[in-house]
């Protein structure tokens, strides 16, 4: 089996002195979509940005295509990110550009391509997220869905090795989350990229993605093929999948005793 | 809105900010550097120079010929020395009398030039010797008085 | 008063910091300069978003303020029976301070709080860094332009600005009143000196565009990313701005025309 193209050993990160990442190690094999899922503010979005490079570990060490993201740099790093695609959560479409223009934002910023052929290939990116129709509308003129269908055809305009998805499915009706849900699929195997979706969707996870981490203050607490994570027992894997309210994951904040807080005034 | 039309709008705005400028330096400034041509320097020592200051006007005959550069204090003399700027293309005789005069009853001071008969002409750097200080209103004003009042003390033996 | 102590202690050290990071800031602006100017579409339409849009402002403020000078410049010289000086003291008053320092406050309210707007609303829906991501840099792409086009703008708007103000103090004195037209310019034009005081006023303008885009897109690019930072920050613009160039001013007035 080959290198995979991401791999993440030991990572640690803090924020100051607020721990968000304290041990992960995982890897992204070529070719294949995987999810990260875990709650809200569990550092998710973090590793991303680690990956990214908009952020380095404390610890440990993030390798991209062979090469150590936080050891890179700003020069090394930027030829690193070409290959690289990032959609965000809601899009972040520039807003003073039509549809067209924000397509071809990166091939315009790093090619020397002449216009026609930059007008050909913005057109077929906006034709596989079927969005050609939508060329000259602005950013605001578009729905959820859409910016984001608009966002990732931007994403895949330079044809990158790696694709990263924060949130993709957050405040979607159904229908469009299904889309996004098989853009990301097919895209993934038409341009042969490998895909890391950051989500806490598991439904919809599950049908499309290779493989699935669950991370739980700052740790990898399960793993496993969707098959293997419909079957499991953890504990965690089970709460989170049939969104228990109580469980490993609790539902108070850890507090002092709730009797003595009532009787002693201030707790 | 299409990239021309942007352009053309910017092209106008800069067109007209320069035309501003042009018009400010021009029309409403004038260049001290171009009315003083290939400028040299001849200074003066007064006794006192009222309220002349530092880029006042040098005339002769009326006309501007320079610009005072600079007023010292020397102290060997314990007289002031003014510093003055002469546009190139005029020259004058080593006995030109300095004076230091008033535009108006209450204008603004400058340094006039009055040309002698030499014909020798003063070099760039030369002293002018010959000077006559400012007249101080308040020295004019008790000199009246005074002789008012020896006028007044006369009379009478007449 | 311990506690009063120790808050201004806060302050001072806040200050401090502040100021430390809009000057490395200026210079990376400086330092990824160049790559914009590659492409000087991106700062000609910063020049169109901050020069062409405070246009009608800055002409209409000049006019104005052009028209009280030579009100009030009549009243008070004509008590003294020199009404034909109207036209120095509307030029000499214009150029030397009210063109640039009115002038760089109507910019910094009209377009300086408009770049930081801008810049916070890309920050907040996170299109500074999905730029970044795509190997963007948004330094040289979105700030730098936007601060050469203010530092451009400035000193051309002042000089708009005095010179729709000495025409409004001409309309009043010589059109409306009667002041007699020769007497006018040549008084002014013997009063002004072009390197003394025209070229002062364009190098106090340039600063005060300086200071201003500088400002404006300093606050813009570190707002908190909110809604409520981003109003914040547009505030932050214009007081600061404010006082900014009413404090250099200052300074540089006490530098330029001392001994007269």
């Amino acid at each position: 089996m080959s290198e995979p193209l991401v791999r993440l050993e030991n990572v640690r990160f803090a924020y100051g002195e607020r721990m968000i990442l304290r041990d992960i190690s995982l890897s992204i094999p070529r070719g294949q979509v995987v999810a990260i899922m875990g709650g809200s503010g569990c550092g998710k979005t973090t590793l991303l940005r680690l990956i990214g490079g908009q952020e380095r570990a404390v610890g440990g060490r993030v390798l991209v295509d062979g090469q150590d993201v936080g050891a890179l740099d700003r020069e090394d790093l930027y030829a690193l990110r070409r290959r690289m695609g990032m959609l965000f959560q809601f899009g972040a479409l520039f807003t003073d550009m039509t549809v067209f223009d924000n397509v071809a934002f990166p091939l315009r910023e790093h090619t020397d391509l002449p216009p026609e052929l930059i007008n050909d290939l913005v057109l077929m990116k906006l034709h596989a997220v079927g969005l050609r129709g939508a060329a000259q509308l602005r950013p605001g003129e578009l729905s959820g869905g859409m910016a984001r269908r608009v966002a990732l055809a931007r994403t895949i305009a330079l044809d990158p090795m790696l694709l990263m998805y924060d949130e993709p499915f957050t405040g979607l009706d159904p229908i469009s989350l299904g889309v996004i849900g098989q853009l990301i699929r097919r895209l993934n195997n038409a341009l042969g990229a490998s895909s890391l979706i950051v989500t806490h969707d598991i439904q919809e996870s599950l049908q499309i993605v290779d493989y699935i981490y669950f991370i739980s203050e700052g740790r990898v607490v399960a793993e496993g093929t969707p098959d293997e994570i419909r079957k499991t027992s953890d504990p965690f894997v089970h709460q989170f999948v049939h969104a228990e309210a109580d469980g490993p994951v609790p539902f108070h904040y850890p507090a002092g005793d709730y009797a003595t807080a009532l009787v002693g005034g201030a707790g | 809105m299409s990239r021309t039309t942007l352009d053309l709008w910017v092209g106008v705005f800069v067109a007209m900010g320069i035309a501003a400028l042009l018009f400010l330096a021009l029309k409403v400034g004038s260049i001290s550097g171009s009315d003083v041509q290939s400028p040299y320097t001849l200074s003066a020592r007064f006794d006192n120079i009222g309220g002349l200051k530092v880029r006042a006007p040098v005339k002769s005959a009326g006309v501007l010929v320079g610009r005072v550069t600079e007023i010292r204090y020397d102290n060997e003399h314990f007289q002031a020395e003014v510093v003055f700027s002469v546009d190139g293309r005029y020259k004058f005789p080593t006995d030109t009398f300095a004076n230091i005069l008033t535009s108006g009853l209450l204008g603004e001071q400058y340094l006039g030039l009055d040309p002698g008969g030499e014909e020798k002409t003063l070099a760039p750097g030369e002293v002018i010797k010959k000077t006559q200080s400012a007249v101080v209103l308040e020295k004019l004003i008790s000199q009246f008085m005074f002789n008012k009042a020896a006028e007044g003390d006369q009379a009478p033996a007449k | 008063m311990g506690d009063v102590l120790r808050k201004l202690g806060s302050l001072a050290v806040n200050g401090v910091w502040q100021l430390g990071f809009i000057a490395r800031f200026f210079v990376l602006i400086l330092r990824y300069s160049g790559q914009s100017f590659l492409r000087l579409h991106l700062t000609i339409r910063e020049l169109y978003f901050s020069g062409v849009m405070s246009l009608l402002i800055i002409l209409v403020s000049g006019l104005f303020v052009g028209l009280v000078l030579g009100l009030q410049g009549y009243e008070i010289l004509q008590r003294y029976g020199s009404s034909e000086a109207m036209g120095t003291m509307v030029a000499l008053s214009l150029l030397r301070e009210l063109g640039p320092v009115v002038a760089g406050l109507l910019f910094a309210s009209r377009a300086g709080s408009a770049v930081t707007a801008e810049i916070g609303l890309m920050k907040v829906t996170e299109q500074l860094k999905a730029m970044d991501m795509m190997a963007v840099n948004p330094i040289a792409r979105v700030v730098a332009p936007r601060f050469w086009g203010g530092v451009v703008s400035m000193p051309l708007l002042a000089a708009l600005f005095s010179t729709m103000g000495i025409f409004g103090g001409w309309l009043i004195g010589v059109v409306f009143i009667g002041v007699d037209d020769g007497a006018f310019w040549s008084q002014m034009r013997a009063a002004v000196d072009f390197r003394y005081d025209v070229l002062n006023g364009v190098f106090k303008s340039t600063v005060f565009g300086v200071a201003v885009a500088l400002i404006a897109v300093f606050e813009g690019y570190d707002c908190v990313p909110t809604a409520e930072g981003v109003s914040r920050a547009i505030t932050r613009t214009v007081v600061s701005s404010a006082l900014a160039i009413l404090a250099l001013d200052f300074v540089m007035t006490s530098f330029m025309f001392r001994g007269l």
